[in-house]
């Protein structure tokens, strides 16, 4: 079976010599949401832009529904709505009447049903006679969906969707992304903010500094995301691991100054309390302890470091 | 490669294209209007009552041609850059540029919608004129043929100072500082043949002398240079403009990083 998208080997660097991507591969299945993550000027945006066709590739290939995206960029196409990261809306239209420009742009003959559907959808529908100008951030965040969906694409992109927008909107917006994704759209989106792609993806892709460093299926990497670290203070300095406290996974830092234990917050029990009963019982005496909770960041810094 | 178009994309961006003109129509038709109605006011009553014939046609009516040409290059310039440079300056070029439509067709739509307003925009200074002076049309058929190469020809140019633009003043510029004065040196309202040289010599290096001869010729049989070298003029010119374009989709140029 082919993949919704394929990506080999992808690479760019801009003009000024920036490289924004460095030899990325990534296989994104049928069907599924995909969550991209990364802090910003990660190359999230420059992923996306290179598969739709408005970023050229220094080098690797790209296939979209098996179809090269240079080679056989209208089959490719097609296939794709994209929603920017950036409220860029014709600010003079009406929703309407700027979806209509996209569906035709799509290759597809007028469908005003297809249309008032999506409008409706979105809860557009009262405000089809409004200029866009005229309409909120959030709502121009809807026009712009309306219009990646004026096509009826098999796959959509959803750069940052929730940049910006209320919680409301946000609601309703997963809500839409759930009913495509039933209706067997494939979805990628991107995000900083890991509590969407825990609530939405079904896999998810951290990418930093243009390198995709891991691509994992959602639970796995929340099972990371959830580490947490007791770090003991200790009151004099350990020069080896006492044997009493051998098999717990603790590890000695700063030196010998530092018993640390790292656990699973989302297991059934974090072993803590044995521990500290151990360590007291081994004579290891600590003057402080602290907890630690690797955040997103943490885990950027130790992929990148593990390459 | 398959021989394939997205015929439904131009006709989107040209039915678009259209619809800003209809938004727009006091700057798109009213106002070229009037101010080829003051033209002939100032040049038809007030010079042409002191110059009554050149080469044997009323100056009122001589004009004609030469005020028709001169709207139709500003505006085929203004709205074909106007059309495609606003999507690069707000953003919603991403739509076009991620939609599976050829250069082709995008040039289609665009450009196409802008010399269809222009040779509307033609026809209408032509009847405003007829209110002036009696115009009468020796080759009608000709004078058609001149009006829609000369405005796919600017529309193109218009397009491709559209995309090479970075500012509104640049924007500006082309119309104001080249194309105004070069139909105004290019014998809007007068012949070349009453130059004395060497600025007679000169103005064969305006490329708009050939536009606006040919033009003329097809109105009242008369011309500055000879209509076959007018027609071959407007379609090298035509042919320029479209390899400029063809040469920016290639290499992306101002459109892709």
């Amino acid at each position: 079976m082919t993949h919704a998208i394929a990506i080999s080997h992808l690479s760019k660097t801009y003009g000024s010599g920036f490289q924004a991507l460095k030899d990325v591969s990534l296989d994104i299945r049928h069907g599924e949401i995909f969550a991209l993550l990364g802090p910003n000027g990660a190359g999230k945006t420059t992923l996306i832009n290179v598969v739709c066709g408005i970023v050229i590739p220094s080098a690797g290939t790209v296939t979209v529904g098996g179809h090269d995206i240079v080679k056989d960029y209208r089959a490719a196409r097609s296939l794709i709505g994209l929603v920017p990261q950036e409220l860029t809306t014709d600010a003079f239209e009406t929703p309407p009447a700027t979806m209509r420009l996209s569906r035709g742009l799509f290759g597809k003959p007028a469908n005003p049903a297809v249309i008032e559907k999506v409008l409706k959808e979105l809860s557009l529908w009262d405000k089809r006679d409004s200029r866009i100008m005229t309409l909120s951030g959030g709502m121009k965040r809807r026009v712009l969906i309306a219009k990646a969906l004026a096509h009826e694409p098999q796959i959509l992109f959803l750069d940052e969707p929730s940049a910006g927008v209320d919680v409301a909107l946000r609601k309703d917006m997963w809500q839409l992304v759930r009913a495509l994704r039933a209706s067997g759209v494939t979805i990628i989106l991107t995000t900083h903010y890991i509590e969407e792609a825990e609530d939405m993806a079904d896999r998810v892709g951290v990418i930093n500094k243009g390198e995709l460093i891991v691509v994992e299926e959602k639970a796995e990497l929340m099972r990371k995301l959830g580490r947490k670290q007791l770090i003991l203070e200790l009151r004099e300095r350990l020069d080896a691991m006492p044997a009493a406290l051998a098999g717990h996974g603790l590890s000695l830092a700063a030196d010998g100054m530092q018993l640390v234990y790292t656990y699973d917050t989302k297991g059934e029990t974090t072993g803590i309390t044995t521990l500290l009963d151990q360590v007291r019982n081994a004579g290891v005496r600590f003057k402080d302890l602290q907890t630690r909770q690797s955040s997103l960041e943490d885990i950027f810094v130790g992929l990148v470091r593990q390459r | 490669m398959r021989l394939e178009m997205n015929l439904y994309g131009a006709r989107a961006i040209y039915m678009y294209e259209m619809a800003r003109t209809g938004r727009t129509l006091l700057q798109s038709i009213v106002s070229p209007v009037i101010s080829t109605s003051l033209y002939f006011v100032v040049f038809g009553a007030a010079i042409g009552s002191r110059i009554s014939y050149i080469e044997g046609v009323p100056y009122g009516a001589f004009i004609v041609p030469g005020l028709i040409m001169l709207m139709l290059l500003t505006q085929s310039v203004m709205n074909a850059s106007f059309g495609i440079y606003f999507p690069r300056f707000v953003g919603t070029i991403y739509e076009i540029l991620s939609a599976p439509v050829s250069a082709f067709e995008i040039v289609l739509g665009y450009v196409g919608a802008a010399a269809t307003k222009s040779i509307v925009l033609g026809l209408i200074i032509l009847a405003t004129s007829e209110l002036f002076v009696p115009v009468r049309i020796a080759h009608p058929a000709w004078m058609l043929t001149f009006l829609v190469l000369t405005a796919l020809s600017f529309s193109l140019l218009g397009f491709i100072l559209g995309l090479w633009a970075d500012g509104f003043e640049k924007l500006q510029i082309v119309p104001l500082l080249i194309i105004t004065p070069l139909t105004f040196l290019g014998g809007t309202f007068y012949s070349t043949s009453v130059l004395p040289q060497p600025w007679r010599t000169v103005t064969l290096f305006n490329p708009l002398v050939y536009l606006i001869s040919g033009f003329r010729w097809s109105f009242f049989n008369i011309a500055d240079v000879h209509v076959g070298i007018s027609l071959a003029m407007t379609l090298l010119f035509l042919a320029t403009c479209l390899a400029i374009v063809w040469w920016f989709f290639k290499t992306g140029y101002r459109l892709k990083n």
